[in-house]
């Protein structure tokens, strides 16, 4: 037996968003700030800012860190701040990827402020010679209620440690359980809305800085093509504009964005592509081949998935698995063995925002806009100062100073908040053309994306390939499973349900189109893949779907009972047996639920099929979802229903279009994205789980809705659909 | 093709500009008058996140040319709601919590306003019809909605208020002067 496809063990593809998972040193320097004053710094005027490397793409992190923070320091809500993302200012931190913003970072919150809150407590006591039992701390303050007396946090912060608290915070400080929340544990508003609907929060796209260009890159046609010629002379006469070439990066800059992509179109270049037998059987690629080329192209270590496998998880055996199939039922004959295979394109995240940065060099001041205070504690010597909305500040420093042989101590990487990611701003593409447009020109250089860079130049969910083959015991339980998956990945890849005879593979393939990471990753690919399946095998043997995975779900095991309870909480509210005793003709009814990155998701789906035309109206989703104790119930249905929302695009309409190597689907007009008359009834329904640890919520909320939408197609008109997306026009893929 | 100077009346002031006839509305909100509440999506109209209204109908600025707004009041989201107090609608999206990274926000609360100003209690399909041209990547229509409703419901009571002449509720009067 061989256990190697344990999700973390396979490094860059089980963290969402993730992108690479960092190496062992990186993960240390996560840890390596000792100190309270790293992550919190008192003010004067009673606020505490927190200092969190994690930035902010619509998930509403700062409010959760927040209140985490306030929570253990006995604080108002309002009275804590939060500074994320910023290189110079922040404790190291890999990136807002995997989910691990709320049971990482969040927990090591909660034990700095508590060790905070303990070493005040304990100054308290010593200036006032008294038994630390007998003092209260809550309101920021340390108080004896016998005697009076009472002190503010920040007095009882030496002169000399108030630029950064050196005291060490504690592994060990004493966390309040979530039953005693005041804090955390309730809805919280964000305090960066009142920016948003006034418009007034700058993006990445809007900042602007003294002496600032804007920048424009010219793109050759293709990936690694070399530049043969180039003829400048029209964009050099244009006022104010400059070219800027290095090697076969070329760009322009100009006064303003419409000077600088006016003066880009002046450009005339030729460019090589490079020839390769690989490349021109990609030429014969599309989206609609693509699959066989994938499973046709098995590729060693290395690429995205960064697989160093055996992407093999081995139990029991198959052979006896399927000797034990004795299962019955109106479709299921004893010895079958069912087999299917499912599809999963490449899809682009469309970020509202597209990439952006903004370059300057040489400055050591350069400037902090928004938060009070937050220029303190720069050192000297920052060459290279880049915003970007990216999700890992840090990769992307390391990014600048490879690209430009510099020391990262030199490159400085501010996030503002950015017009989201959902794990498609891993990389720093625009950082660096920025800051090479900003050295060609000597001034600071703004570069954002167009639209069709966006969807062109960027990195897109892996497509994927899934084969299984399934068997199925007296009493409906699965005896064997044998599941294939093609360049997907391996993410939540295993099945929950506990078979006992199983081969699950990885197998790491070529990529048509350059792949990258996408909130929570293959989990989609293989959600939608099993339980499609799942329900298929439920139709077979004539069994109810959800009495089916319950059957596969023995007591016995938290796992199990995690996910029976989601099972339960979404059927009950969706009125599951009610509906489906009274189901009307063209309406359909289909479950999916599944569990990744510490969390349980079932979700209910009502559709309706035109059985003529087979145009599709999704009716009504409800989802259930458990992440251990919950921090911000509004911030966390906010998330749930964006991902449902989310999941409709991928399940229903988004395929990246290629061919010939070219990408059709360059703008909105060719990408459809999910629309106000596209979403249904939303409901979520939230388990609290106030005795397990927080678990995060960004990703895996998104994985339930695709297949249940398969399955409730398959109850509405017995068409089986296994590819998604299932109705790219609007009407049903193969009708 | 030469950029020209051009006068243009941008939430309620007057202001000078040059633009070449190409040249789009949001490109001379954002690059010349330091309004960047109108954000940069698409460049074809489909995303709606540079939403403003031209005389109280919304338009998409990023395919509207510059000098097609001479003489028409461009209102933006920076406009809407001034003197310290929230409209309706920006209450509204506060309240339902209307938004994640906030990026299509300006031009979602423009929208609205357009469809308010022509139906001051639109139904769902209204709405939708309204909106359908303004993308959320985060997926929170349909707390927008919810928003759009509760301003529609609020700025009713306020107009007729206004009407019957009783008890004026505050800001009442600055919200009809901002849906113009």
């Amino acid at each position: 037996m061989s256990t190697d496809l344990q999700k973390d063990r396979v490094p860059g593809a089980s963290q969402s968003g993730g992108g690479p998972t960092p190496p062992a040193a990186q993960v240390a320097a996560e840890a390596d700030a000792p100190a309270i004053g790293d992550w919190l710094r008192f003010r004067p005027d009673g606020t505490v800012e927190v200092l969190a490397g994690k930035v902010a793409v619509g998930q509403g992190i700062r409010t959760s860190l927040a209140q985490a923070v306030a929570e253990e320091l006995r604080l108002p809500l309002e009275r804590v701040r939060t500074l994320l993302g910023d290189t110079a200012l922040t404790p190291y931190d890999m990136g807002t990827v995997g989910s691990r913003s709320t049971p990482v970072t969040a927990h090591r919150l909660r034990k700095v402020a508590a060790s905070a809150r303990e070493l005040f407590a304990g100054r308290a006591a010593e200036r006032w010679q008294l038994d630390p039992a007998g003092l209260v701390v809550a309101d920021g303050s340390v108080s004896h209620p016998a005697s009076g007396r009472s002190v503010p946090y920040y007095e009882l912060i030496e002169a000399g440690e108030r630029g950064r608290l050196s005291a060490r915070w504690s592994d060990d400080a004493p966390l309040t359980p979530p039953e005693e929340w005041s804090v955390a544990g309730k809805s919280a508003r964000r305090p960066e809305g009142h920016h948003f609907v006034t418009g007034s929060h700058r993006y990445t796209s809007d900042l602007d800085r003294p002496g600032m260009l804007h920048g424009a890159v010219l793109r050759p046609p293709g990936p690694g093509a070399t530049l043969v010629s180039l003829d400048t002379s029209a964009a050099e006469e244009l006022h104010g504009v400059a070219v800027v070439r290095d090697g076969d990066f070329v760009g322009v800059v100009a006064p303003t964005r419409h000077a600088a992509r006016k003066a880009l179109s002046t450009l005339d270049a030729s460019w090589s592509l490079p020839e390769s037998e690989e490349r021109t059987e990609q030429l014969h690629v599309s989206g609609s081949n693509v699959f066989d080329y994938l499973k046709g192209h098995p590729s060693g270590p290395g690429g995205y998935h960064r697989w160093d496998g055996p992407g093999v998880f081995q139990v029991g055996s198959l052979e006896e698995g399927r000797a034990a199939a004795v299962g019955s039922g109106p479709g299921y004959e004893p010895g079958h063995t069912h087999e299917a295979r499912y599809t999963i394109p490449y899809i682009a995240h469309a970020p509202l925002e597209t990439r952006a940065a903004l370059a300057e060099w040489g400055a050591d001041d350069a400037g902090d806009e928004g938060v009070a205070g937050a220029g303190e504690g720069v050192g000297g010597g920052i060459r290279l100062t880049v915003r970007t909305g990216t999700q890992r500040p840090f990769g992307v420093r390391a990014e600048l100073a490879t690209a430009f042989g510099i020391p990262e101590e030199q490159v400085r990487v501010i996030v503002p908040d950015t017009g989201s990611a959902y794990g498609g701003k891993h990389t720093g593409e625009a950082a660096v053309e920025a800051a090479r447009l900003a050295r060609g020109a000597g001034r600071p250089v703004k570069l954002i994306w167009s639209r069709e860079e966006e969807f062109t130049w960027a990195y897109f969910r892996p497509a994927g390939l899934i084969e299984v083959s399934s068997a199925v015991a007296a009493g409906g339980t699965i005896t064997a499973w044998e599941y294939h998956n093609y360049n997907s990945g391996p993410s939540a890849i295993r099945p929950p349900y506990p078979v006992p005879n199983q081969l699950v593979v990885f197998h790491t393939t070529l990529s048509s189109l350059r792949q990258g990471s996408y909130r929570a990753l293959a989990a989609t690919a293989n959600h939608f893949a099993r339980e499609s399946h799942m329900d298929e095998l439920a139709h077979l043997l004539g069994l109810d779907p959800l009495e089916f995975r319950l059957r596969n779900l023995p007591d016995g095991s938290p796992e199990h009972e995690r996910l029976r309870a989601v099972l339960v909480a979404v059927t009950e509210r969706f009125g599951w047996a009610t509906r489906r005793s009274r189901q009307l003709p063209g309406y359909g009814y289909g479950l999916a639920c599944g569990t990744e990155k510490g969390s349980y998701v079932a979700t209910c789906v009502e559709v309706e099929v035109e059985r003529e035309t087979g145009r599709l109206r999704v009716v009504r989703v409800v989802e259930a979802f458990e992440c251990g104790a919950i921090v911000n119930p509004q911030g966390l249905a906010n998330q749930v229903e964006g991902a449902v929302v989310q999941a409709l695009g991928g399940a229903l309409f988004e395929r990246v279009e290629f061919e010939g190597g070219k990408i059709e689907s360059n703008r909105f007009s060719r990408y459809r994205v999910p629309r106000f008359g596209d979403v249904p009834e939303i409901e979520v329904v939230l388990v609290d789980r106030k005795d397990l640890p927080s678990a995060g919520a960004g990703e895996t909320p998104i994985v339930g809705p695709a297949p249940a939408l398969a399955n409730a197609i398959f109850d509405a008109c017995g068409l089986r659909l296994r590819d998604l997306p299932l109705a790219p026009t609007g009407r049903l893929a193969n009708t | 093709m030469a950029n020209e100077p051009v006068e243009l009346r941008v939430n309620g002031r007057a202001v000078r500009v040059e633009a070449d006839e190409e040249m789009s509305l949001l490109t001379v909100l954002r690059e010349q008058i330091d309004l960047t509440g109108s954000k940069y999506g698409c460049a074809e109209g489909e995303c709606g996140a540079c939403t403003v209204t031209l005389d109280g109908t919304a338009v998409r600025s990023c395919i509207t040319p510059a000098r097609a707004a001479v003489g028409r009041e461009v209102l933006t989201i920076e406009g809407l709601g001034q003197g310290g107090e929230l409209h309706p609608l920006q209450q509204a999206f506060l309240d339902h919590e209307a938004f994640q990274c906030g990026y299509c926000t300006p031009g979602m609360i423009m929208s609205a306003l357009g469809l308010l100003n022509a139906r001051p209690d639109p139904g769902d399909q209204d709405i939708i019809a309204a909106m359908q041209g303004n993308i959320c990547r985060c997926g929170t229509y349909r707390r927008i909605t919810a928003a759009i409703r509760q301003a529609a419901d609020v700025l009713l009571v306020r107009s007729t208020e206004a009407t019957e002449g009783t008890s004026q509720a505050p800001g009442a009067e600055k919200a009809e002067k901002a849906t113009v």
